[in-house]
């Protein structure tokens, strides 16, 4: 009885956010927008996120609950970029990559980095059980802060990095110059009428999803989610709860670092400084809408959320703008009131049973 | 007869979900009487005294049937509010004290003394301060009452357990129109000689006119201290009697009884097998259930029953022996020694546990019957997994086959392998509990309160079910109930546990003195 109300909730709050949805579109629609447009760039946004999406899953599933502090992964994948980068500088005339292959470097040399601030960022989780979303909020915040200073003095030579005065790199740094921009999203792309398909993105996303249900049908993925719906019934099994919260930490950590990087070649930049600090939020957002919870999460909340919630964003804005055209920052304001509002409104449905 | 009883309760019942837990009791209590009342768990003590506090979860559920009245006078009791307010005091099992206050502030909690100030005055007498030398002299002759020398300024943190149970007598032996005096097993927590003291209070306070209502499980302190008992079990009111008229061990024989059926009980349980379980000097740190030093053999193919009164430490026997709470003690599984805190180890010696708290340990409740009942091999013995080299996959073919073959066999009732074990009745979800127990193939299948919270249909099954495992495939059981009459109607010996220790082993048939009289922590030797 009590589990019936509880399922009849969660999707009364898929259901209200779907019908958002379509009312924006809808409104798009009476409003003469270029829908073509809108569900290209619906489709580019959704791929770009996918993956920072799925880094959720392993995090909710093992137990440590919605991973805020995703941008230790983040900032992972940003230095393996910038390494990447800097080797193609260093190497310059020994050795020509191919975008591709330079792709590949960033993803690789991200992993070290993720591996180790995934099991240390673990361990620290497994100290402050029961307060695991606020410690990742604030976790989040301070590597974002620290890594301002590790940008300015970390010793990158490349000048396409580099500020022309002072010490230190950029804000943003373009990968058109490597032809690294859109390369996954390119692949293989196709029109329908005015729609572009990035098939190359969205099938790696779809991969990396497949390979997480994969994961979660191994012995260790079964552990891993039996450690996060009931730790109690996990040590009795035998298993060693803390070190599976460690396991999906590092996996969450390691989606965040490639995620990131299927994110910027789509974006066309790496974003530094204050680029990763909120991403967290909109990640967590995309799986509580999807129907997720802190404790519970499945492959399907991940694919839900991300299509509704990223689908939402990029049909609100300029829904918002043409009311609001004489105001030129509305679309900026808007997108942070639905962000965060849609944030509060899934926090408060996945308070727990 | 001259004098009115202060408090008659006729015709009490009351049910919770359709399960009767009293039917028809009656009690009546003159001034100055101490009465005792004594029952096993769930004999339905709490809930008459719940009902005579006029307490929530009474109300919520639907009320009770029958009428009380005070010194003549019927009442309805619809909160403890009232019963305080008609002279209805509790001293109870866990103590309710603020551990920051003093001990006259917790005694004088919510009644304090007030002196008028400059600004109660002006504003009224909400801002009245507090007269502390008033308190402080109340408090000390509440105290004194009681003959004991508590320092009434002291903080509540820190005190010794006895002194916290005195402050709360304290507190209501302090308020004036005090009729009723009812303690709620007082004595489990105090050292003897601090018992011993409590029961002279106990004598002092009825002397000065006050009705006391005592409930225990020690008999030899309602023998020492009452006038009347009433004998509760099974929610009935089995008899009232006046102490002198009674002992011991008709007292424990009529706490026992004998409620259920002996049908089809095995016979034989004479031949021994070799030992399998061998537990010496075991102690496990178990919150309410603490061991505190049990030794204890099964032998192959047996079901050895653990029983004993709650909070004695039976259930933390099986706990300690699955790792799932610190431990120490030898504990050897067919002669090897099992390394104690490793809940992966017992596993692998071959011991399965279907837990107590089955909702919280046993099972997963959002997963499916058939995740559930394949986890316990999948993780303690690496079953229905097919690996190739680092990588590996669930075989879902292994994991649906076990379950729906273990569905029909303990004729688990739902809608299908796949169904979610929340959606289970208490019964069947105890089915997959045992089900995943048996997935594991174990050498000895420990079970801890099985029936615990299941309807009495469904009872019968999981007994049966044990039973059968038991004769056809010669499975050593170890069963922890907190119900005798189930595990004398399964097992072929039962280990009495009485404070932490095992305080004797009896035979299922043995008489029901025994078996009261050792869950009463006494001597066989001295009555029978």
């Amino acid at each position: 009885m009590q589990d019936k109300s509880f399922l009849k909730d969660m999707d009364l709050a898929r259901l209200i956010i779907a019908a958002f949805f379509i009312l924006l579109c809808v409104a798009a629609i009476a409003l003469r927008l270029d829908f073509a447009e809108l569900i290209t760039s619906s489709l580019a946004r959704i791929g770009m996120w996918g993956v920072l999406v799925l880094a959720m899953l392993p995090a909710i599933v093992s137990g440590i609950g919605p991973n805020f502090g995703v941008s230790l992964g983040i900032v992972c994948g940003l230095l393996g970029g910038l390494t990447a980068l800097e080797l193609a500088y260093r190497l310059e005339g020994i050795v020509a990559f191919s975008p591709g292959m330079l792709f590949f470097i960033a993803m690789v040399f991200s992993l070290p980095f993720a591996l180790l601030v995934g099991v240390g960022y673990g361990w620290l989780l497994n100290r402050v059980k029961g307060s695991e979303m606020m410690i990742a909020t604030y976790v989040g915040f301070s590597i974002v802060s620290i890594m301002k200073l590790a940008w300015v003095f970390l010793p990158f030579k490349n000048p396409e990095m580099a500020w022309p005065i002072g010490r230190g790199v950029r804000v943003q740094i373009a990968l058109a110059n490597r032809g690294m921009a859109q390369l996954l999203n390119n692949f293989l792309a196709f029109r329908i009428g005015e729609v572009v398909v990035p098939t190359g993105l969205l099938l790696t996303v779809a991969l990396a999803i497949f390979l997480m249900w994969l994961f979660l049908r191994s012995r260790t993925g079964m552990a891993m989610s039996t450690a996060g719906s009931n730790p109690r019934f996990a040590e009795a099994s035998g298993i060693t709860v803390n070190r599976q919260r460690i396991i999906g930490t590092v996996l969450s950590t390691v989606l965040g670092a490639v995620g990131i990087l299927i994110y910027s070649q789509s974006y066309g930049f790496l974003q530094l400084y204050e680029g990763p600090m909120f991403m967290p939020f909109v990640a967590v957002a995309a799986v509580l809408i999807g129907g997720a919870s802190v404790k519970k999460a499945t492959i399907s909340h991940v694919i839900i959320g991300t299509v509704l919630f990223l689908g939402i964003q990029v049909v609100a804005v300029p829904v918002a703008n043409a009311f609001t055209a004489e105001w030129s920052s509305m679309g900026e304001i808007s997108r942070k009131i639905i962000q965060n509002g849609v944030i509060l409104y899934a926090l408060t449905q996945a308070g727990g049973e | 007869m001259a004098v009115e009883p202060v408090l008659r309760m006729k015709g009490i019942s009351k049910s919770y979900y359709g399960t009767k837990v009293l039917d028809s009791v009656n009690l009546s209590i003159m001034p100055g009487e101490v009465h005792g009342i004594v029952g096993e768990n769930g004999a339905g003590k709490s809930t008459l005294m719940n009902i005579l506090f006029g307490m929530n979860v009474i109300h919520s559920t639907g009320g009770f049937e029958g009428s009380i009245e005070i010194a003549g006078q019927p009442v309805q009791i619809k909160s403890p509010l009232q019963a305080m307010a008609l002279g209805i005091g509790m001293v109870h099992q866990e103590f309710m004290l603020l551990p920051n206050y003093s001990v006259t502030e917790n005694i004088k909690l919510n009644r304090e003394v007030l002196k008028p100030n400059l600004a109660s005055r002006i504003f009224g007498p909400r801002l009245q301060s507090l007269d502390y030398d008033k308190m402080y002299a109340d408090a000390r002759k509440a105290l004194k009452r009681l003959n004991i020398d508590i320092d009434e300024y002291a903080t509540i943190a820190g005190l010794p357990v006895g002194y916290m149970q005195f402050t709360e007598i304290a507190r209501e032996l302090d308020k004036e129109h005090l009729r009723i005096l009812v303690f709620d097993e007082p004595t489990a927590v105090l050292a003897e000689s601090e018992a011993a003291h409590l029961l002279e209070a106990i004598k002092e306070i009825a002397a000065a006119g006050i009705a006391v209502l005592f409930i225990t499980h020690r008999l030899n302190e309602i023998m020492e201290v009452c006038d009347n008992i009433t004998v509760l079990r099974d929610g009935r009111h089995v008899v009232t009697k006046a102490s002198k008229d009674t002992n011991v061990i008709e007292l424990a024989e009529l706490m026992v009884g004998r409620s259920m059926e002996f049908a089809g009980r095995k016979q034989h349980y004479s031949h021994k097998g070799r030992p399998i379980l061998e537990i010496k000097q075991l102690t496990v740190d178990m919150p309410g259930e603490r061991v505190r030093g049990v030794d204890l053999t099964a032998y192959e193919g047996e079901i050895l029953g653990i029983g004993g009164l709650a909070g004695q430490g039976k259930i933390g026997i099986a706990n300690g022996i699955m790792g799932l709470f610190p431990a120490a003690g030898d504990v050897k599984v067919a002669g090897t020694p099992l390394p104690l805190n490793n809940p992966s180890a017992s596993i692998a010696a071959g011991l399965a546990f279907v837990s107590e708290d089955r909702r919280g340990v046993g099972l997963l409740l959002n997963s499916s019957i058939e995740v559930n009942i394949a986890s316990g091999a999948m993780f303690g013995k690496k079953e229905f997994i097919k690996t190739w080299g680092p990588f590996s996959q669930v075989d879902q073919a292994a994991v649906r086959e076990n379950a729906q073959k273990l569905i029909g066999e303990l004729d688990i009732r739902c809608t299908g392998p796949r169904q979610l074990v929340r959606q289970l009745s208490g019964g069947n979800q105890q089915k997959v509990c045992i089900a995943r127990a048996l997935t594991m193939n174990p050498k000895i299948l420990l079970v801890s309160e099985p029936t615990r919270g299941i309807d009495v249909g469904a009872k019968q099954l999981v007994l049966d079910t044990l039973r059968r495992l038991n004769e056809e495939l010669g499975m050593t059981i170890v069963v922890t109930s907190s119900e005798l009459a189930e595990l004398r109607s399964i097992c072929s010996r039962i280990a009495i546990i009485t404070d932490g220790r095992v305080a004797g082993i009896l035979k299922p048939d043995d008489s029901d003195v025994n078996f009261g009289l050792l869950m009463a922590g006494q001597p066989i030797s001295k009555g029978a």
